[in-house]
């Protein structure tokens, strides 16, 4: 089961990940739906293209820019957090969906727990493998910690200041007189 | 000053039911201790050696009276009656139960005041001028850009994760007074020719393990880009910060490994696509968050109270009072006012519920209502009438915030060290206690002068020891003893300086004998009126090393003093050390 678009839905991707004796170029990638690592897929472009559904992850220390042009081969594209203190994967969604244009399902794997899901879904995340070990109905409950928020990012492309009409002292001057 | 909108309260309001939850699931066990140390670090939670430790923000050092007092009844309420001043404007609490945390912070919220990423990997507290609006040197108010920084930053969701904790600190006048060089991020405020404002922006400063002065990524950023080329920094630094070393981790390392060019060439690259975008800050924005912070109801006074000279001349203390601790306002007849958290025999930063009650009640009769915290770990009534400064002295004295040493060697900038934090190395406190002690002398300390003593228990250099004149530092030494290293030349403001290490380190009871020779040195090779700083500058350090460790510094004396009286310490005492925060 995964968090996909804000509910709890069953899920038939395998993510393939390599032992440390498993080279990239040699693997035998099994058929189905299959989300490689980014290594797999640079090494096994040519027969993993021709593929019906494929989906792709990235490394937290890898970078969104090598799938320049290609995110539109992938059902999915997932981003692995090796652990949940390591915020790279923020960037590099933000990155595949502001600068790689990728519109498609963008997955967070790994060390995801509910504590930082609202977060993963503002910098364009919109499904999660929440940890096996977690309760997936708890960590539901993460994308709803708060109704409102500041800043610009993936799901909210104006700041409150431009969006709302926010409350002003009755003395407002002018700052830049 | 800034109130909350209904926005504002409702994020707040949010975070502390969040929160809430969180110490429920802890308690429980849902959330282990590891899942659960970002969360409360990210609330202001460490866990000290003999409790928890709650870290509040002071936003850029601005409190209300109303707030004041909520801290006071948090002393009372939750802590043991007292609370510490930090070098980042905020305030911590040392004896703290977890239980009670989210109480806490829903009495906070209640003033418009949290925990909110005061600890953790994240964007921290905005610091910046305890003058700002009152400073006579202002280019431009920078509080205005402070609260709008706090807003971005607050929960930005991409930058909760950084690879290190990440200060930014913001100056609005010719005298640097927030200390900008030593942060990530330094914004200096400046008008261009055309006399629109803008930001001159430096990058990578900060002391700790590597300390080292910011460097200029850009000479002018025009004050609409300043959320989105900020934005740009930390995604550079987000992606390619290191991660493997936490000693490393910092900005600083980044910006040195690949140089500033090219650091300035990568944000600009990530800058290029949003720097016109929705993210750019609006004049109508501005102008909202500008009119919290506009001149209160000034009198039209005199340039200069008559009774002040005539009381002055007649009351020593006062006179030195008047000296230290009474600044200039940019409005005549008005001055804004230091009150001293360094009291002889007082851990540098302490107030106790009491003081805050009566500093709170001083700011309204004497200063609008309002209060600012300062870097150097005092408070600032900022807009005090010079016709009530006399009634003021008095009061502030029988509360004991009336010490004549701002700016003296008494006026120690102090981490928590050894005592509390389990980082430290050394006792800070106790240390501050014992020097500020030997030269208890009013006459001496004021013919010494201006000079900033800082101390930190620790590489972290909360206490900011590289940017003192004289810095002291706990170092870690296998026989788990207690040593500091002493180094001179530091300095911040527009000429920030590294303090140089004089050499081998020295116990604890050695360091007022260290402080002194030091003096001694300054003493004798001084030109009239010349500060430490300058001394040091143009003889260098070398006579200052060759005097100190020309004989031998006793040894003797008891070290088992502790700043509160609350833990007994053996004989041979060694620094307790527990697991990281």
């Amino acid at each position: 089961m995964i968090i996909k678009n804000k509910a709890i839905v069953s899920d038939d991707w395998t993510i393939l990940r390599l032992s440390e004796n498993e080279m990239p170029e040699s693997i035998t990638v099994p058929a189905g739906k299959v989300i490689v690592p980014l290594k797999v897929w640079q090494a096994q472009r040519a027969e993993l293209q021709s593929r019906a559904e494929l989906g792709v992850w990235l490394a937290s220390d890898e970078r969104p820019e090598e799938l320049k042009g290609e995110v539109e081969k992938f059902n999915v594209i997932a981003v692995d957090f090796p652990k949940f203190g390591d915020g790279r994967g923020y960037s590099i969604a933000y990155n595949l969906r502001a600068r790689l244009g990728y519109v498609g399902e963008l997955r967070a794997i790994g060390d995801v727990l509910r504590d930082q899901l609202f977060y993963m879904q503002r910098v364009g995340f919109d499904s999660f493998a929440p940890r096996p070990d977690k309760n997936i109905h708890d960590a539901l409950k993460g994308l709803t910690d708060f109704s409102e928020t500041y800043q610009i990012s993936m799901d909210q492309k104006l700041p409150l200041f431009r969006r709302v009409k926010r409350d002003e002292i009755a003395t407002a001057g002018s700052a830049n007189e | 000053m800034y109130k909350y909108d209904v926005y504002d309260h409702q994020i707040v309001d949010e975070r502390v039911a969040q929160y809430r939850d969180q110490v429920r699931r802890r308690l429980s066990d849902e959330l282990t201790e590891d899942e659960f140390r970002m969360l409360r670090l990210q609330n202001g939670l460490y866990m000290q050696i003999h409790a928890y430790m709650l870290r509040i923000a002071v936003p850029y050092g601005m409190l209300s009276s109303a707030q004041m007092r909520m801290l006071a009844h948090i002393a009372r309420k939750y802590d043991r009656g007292y609370g510490h001043f930090t070098t980042r404007q905020n305030i911590q609490f040392n004896w703290i139960k977890l239980e009670e945390t989210p109480d806490i912070l829903a009495d906070l919220a209640s003033v418009e005041m949290h925990g909110i990423q005061t600890s953790g990997n994240c964007i921290r507290n905005i610091t910046s001028d305890e003058y700002a609006g009152v400073a006579a040197d202002e280019i431009v108010d920078p509080r205005p850009y402070a609260e709008i920084l706090r807003q971005w930053s607050t929960f930005h969701p991409e930058f909760a994760y950084l690879p290190r904790k990440f200060k930014i600190a913001i100056n609005g006048a010719t005298e640097d007074r927030a200390a900008i060089a030593v942060h990530d991020i330094g914004l200096s405020m400046l008008k261009n020719k055309q006399g629109e404002i803008g930001f001159r922006v430096l990058v990578g400063g900060g002391t700790a393990r590597t300390p080292i002065v910011g460097s200029e990524i850009c000479d002018f950023l025009p004050w609409q880009h300043l959320l989105t080329y900020i934005e740009s920094i930390m995604r550079v630094y987000n992606q390619y910060g290191r991660r493997d070393n936490m000693y490393k981790s910092r900005i600083k390392i980044l910006v040195k490994a690949i140089g500033i060019d090219e650091f300035r060439r990568q944000v600009e690259a990530d800058w290029a696509d949003i720097k016109d975008g929705s993210g750019v800050l609006t004049i109508e924005e501005l102008n909202r968050v500008a009119a919290y912070f506009t001149a209160p109801a000034y009198e039209k006074l005199p340039a200069n109270d008559p009774s002040v000279a005539t009381y002055k001349a007649e009351n020593k203390a006062f006179a030195n009072w008047l000296q230290r601790n009474v600044k200039p306002h940019k409005i005549p007849g008005y001055a804004a006012v230091l009150l001293s958290l360094k009291k002889t025999g007082i851990a540098p930063g302490d107030a106790t519920a009491e003081q805050m009650d009566a500093v709170a009640d001083l700011a309204d009769r004497f200063s609008f209502g309002e209060l600012r915290v300062t870097h150097k770990q005092n408070l600032v009534l900022a807009d005090v009438k010079q016709s009530d400064l006399i009634r003021l002295w008095k009061e502030a004295t029988e509360h004991g915030m009336a010490s004549p040493n701002i700016g003296l060697l008494t006026d120690v900038i102090c981490c928590p060290g050894a005592d509390f934090c389990t980082l430290a190395f050394a006792r800070s406190i106790p240390l501050a206690k014992i020097i500020s002690e030997r030269f208890d002398n009013l006459d001496f300390l004021h013919d010494i002068g201006d000079i900033e003593l800082n101390i930190s228990g620790c590489v972290n250099a909360c206490g900011h020891n590289h940017i003192g004149n004289i810095g002291v530092i706990g170092v870690d030494k296998k026989d788990g003893g207690e040593w500091y290293q002493v180094s001179v030349g530091g300095a911040q403001g527009n000429n920030t300086a590294i303090g140089k290490i004089i050499g081998p380190s020295f116990n604890f009871q050695q360091m007022p004998e260290v402080i002194d020779r030091l003096l001694q040195v300054y003493v004798r090779e001084r030109f009239e009126e010349e500060p430490f700083i300058d001394t040091v500058r143009r003889i260098g350090m070398a006579p200052f090393k060759e005097y100190v460790y020309a004989t031998p510094i006793n040894t003797e004396g008891d070290i088992d003093k502790d700043a509160y009286g609350f833990i007994d310490k053996p004989d041979n005492y060694t620094v307790q050390r527990k697991s990281r925060f």
